[in-house]
């Protein structure tokens, strides 16, 4: 069979309305055999392989361009340079000082966030009538950009850490709240059945069916929750702080130094993929069963 | 309907009706049945013809609109506290939780009562036992098969010691080999005790070789065809081989398919 032929044959069936669905197409096409043989060169262990290399070869070219003055190393500077800095900042204990003032932030800032936003969010996905009341209120100021209402934390909780760990705690709620609500939500009916079948009360509806059957939703709440953490606690030490992530990238771009500032980003971003790795754990031993 | 005085269930003009795109539609018209206890009743009908609704209705997960629903208590001086249920139900699809090990399944319904974790570990332990689960205690559900969850569920509403069990179609979804096997140990384990059970099921088979009694049911709105009494030609205890290879199996069959051809042609030709 010619491949037109077979994309004939493949169209008409499918205008006389009989192209059965579910069963695979035999075309013996020659273009789709050639196409699939012109890849075999890639296999999952040269897919690493190019993963890994993207990153240095990019960083080897910025190294390049630095050293031969390609770029502009007062806005550029080289790797070397910055990890070099790094390493000195570790020494003064410089970074570590303001990256464990940022972690304690998020800590904290991330637990009073997230632990009402699970309770409240099971409650709602329950039960209607708290659904009713508290829905407009969630719905009417989630648009807010969290950070905007930096200004009236200070002004309610002082210009001191209170106000970091409030800002943080609202950024993560909205999110923890709106994913665990989402989560009782989709709950397959039939569990919901048998709790009512085998008569468990409140309580056990709540922690033998909403909590764990909300898991996966309320974990990947957690992951979106986390990632804003991050983002809320860098821009309220901008404006607001004499120490942390975002207070060092702040301070120094205002004195201009470069190489620390391209520090902070890099403990912000590892601290991101830190996170990650640990709220992915956390999901394979609590949801044993969603994680493949 | 004729039978002794006090059944188990006496349903009288059962009626039920959905909003359907805020339309009315019928899914039970009147259903009059007495069930007795220790009885094992099946019903039969077309898809959509309100056999799971009535279920539901009993398992008290759905209201009836119309008529009367009457439940003898096996012994009424134990409606109290924690002790036996009315009915458990075992669900059609995957209604075993996903987050618990094969004991907490199975000894959830006790936990619901308020019994002690040594007290309903060790009569789900008794119950893991007898559908063949040895081993398997801790395992989690995604780590077993189609026929292993139905097991598990099947202990889940047996563990409960209810006075009545409501079966929903608790094999339509396995394949053929493991539902013959299920099927045999369904009715070993129910000739235990002989409880009250009220299995709905679509397949004739099935109803012939477990059921005292079936109930066709018609096309929705749902209403009783016919009842078919099975008991009086295969007694108890059944071997399902000599149930299968009698004559009088055929002839059953052939009889309630007649019944049901009409019913389901009806729905086929609304379906297209």
């Amino acid at each position: 069979m010619t491949v037109d032929s077979a994309r004939e044959a493949a169209e008409a069936r499918a205008q006389s309305g009989d192209a059965r669905v579910g069963e695979p197409e035999v075309v013996d096409s020659p273009v789709a055999t050639q196409r699939r043989g012109g890849q075999s060169w890639v296999t999952p262990g040269v897919e690493r392989a190019l993963s890994v290399a993207s990153p240095i070869v990019l960083l080897l070219i910025w190294e390049l361009a630095a050293r031969s003055r390609l770029i502009d190393t007062r806005f550029f500077p080289a790797p070397s340079a910055v990890f070099a800095t790094a390493g000195t900042m570790i020494q003064s204990g410089e970074l570590w000082s303001n990256l464990s003032v940022s972690l304690v932030r998020i800590g904290i800032g991330f637990t009073i966030g997230a632990v009402p936003a699970v309770i409240v969010g099971l409650a709602m996905g329950l039960f209607s009538p708290i659904r009713a009341i508290i829905q407009p209120v969630v719905d009417g100021t989630y648009p807010i950009p969290k950070i905007a209402v930096l200004p009236l934390f200070i002004m309610i909780f002082g210009i001191g850490e209170a106000s970091k760990y409030a800002i943080i705690a609202v950024a993560v709620t909205y999110l923890v709240l709106i994913n665990t609500v989402a989560g009782v939500r989709n709950i397959e009916r039939v569990y919901l059945d048998v709790g009512s079948n085998y008569r468990a009360g409140r309580l056990m509806m709540f922690t033998d069916i909403a909590l764990p059957g909300a898991l996966p939703m309320i974990l990947a709440g957690l992951k979106l929750g986390m990632g804003v953490a991050l983002l809320v606690i860098v821009s309220a030490e901008f404006v607001g702080a004499k120490s942390g992530i975002g207070y060092l990238i702040w301070s120094s771009w205002q004195v201009f130094q470069v190489e620390k500032m391209y520090v902070g980003l890099l403990v912000s971003a590892l601290f991101g993929f830190g996170s990650a790795i640990v709220l992915n754990y956390l999901e394979r031993i609590l949801v044993p069963w969603k994680v493949r | 309907m004729p039978g002794p005085a006090n059944p188990k269930v006496r349903l009288r003009g059962v009626t039920k009706r959905f909003l359907v795109k805020r339309r009315p539609v019928d899914a039970l018209a009147g259903i009059d049945i007495d069930i007795q206890a220790g009885e094992f009743f099946c019903i039969v009908g077309p898809s959509g013809c309100g056999k799971t609704t009535l279920l539901r209705i009993l398992a008290g997960l759905e209201q009836h609109d119309g008529g009367t629903i009457q439940v003898a208590r096996d012994d009424p001086a134990a409606d109290r506290g924690n002790q036996r249920p009315l009915n458990s139900m075992v669900f059609q699809e995957q209604s075993v939780f996903p987050w618990m090990n094969v004991r907490d399944n199975v000894a959830f319904g006790l936990k619901a009562r308020g019994f002690s974790r040594r007290d309903r570990y060790d009569v789900a332990e008794r119950f893991i036992h007898k559908v063949g689960l040895v081993g398997f205690e801790e395992a989690l559900p995604h780590q077993l098969s189609g026929g292993m969850k139905q097991r598990v569920s099947i202990a889940r509403a047996l563990a409960n010691d209810p006075e009545m069990l409501l079966m929903d179609e608790p094999f339509a979804a396995l394949d053929e080999q493991t539902k013959l096997i299920l099927q045999g140990e369904l009715l070993r384990i129910w000739e235990d005790d002989r409880k009250t059970v009220l299995y709905v099921t679509h397949s004739i088979d099935e109803a012939i070789v477990l059921a005292d009694r079936i109930m066709i049911m018609t096309a929705r709105p749902g209403r009783i065809k016919e009842l078919v009494d099975v008991s009086a030609i295969f007694g108890r205890p059944r071997q399902l081989e000599s149930v299968r290879g009698s004559p009088h199996y055929g002839e059953l069959f052939g009889r309630i398919w007649g019944q049901l051809r009409d019913e389901v042609s009806l729905t086929g030709n609304i379906d297209a």
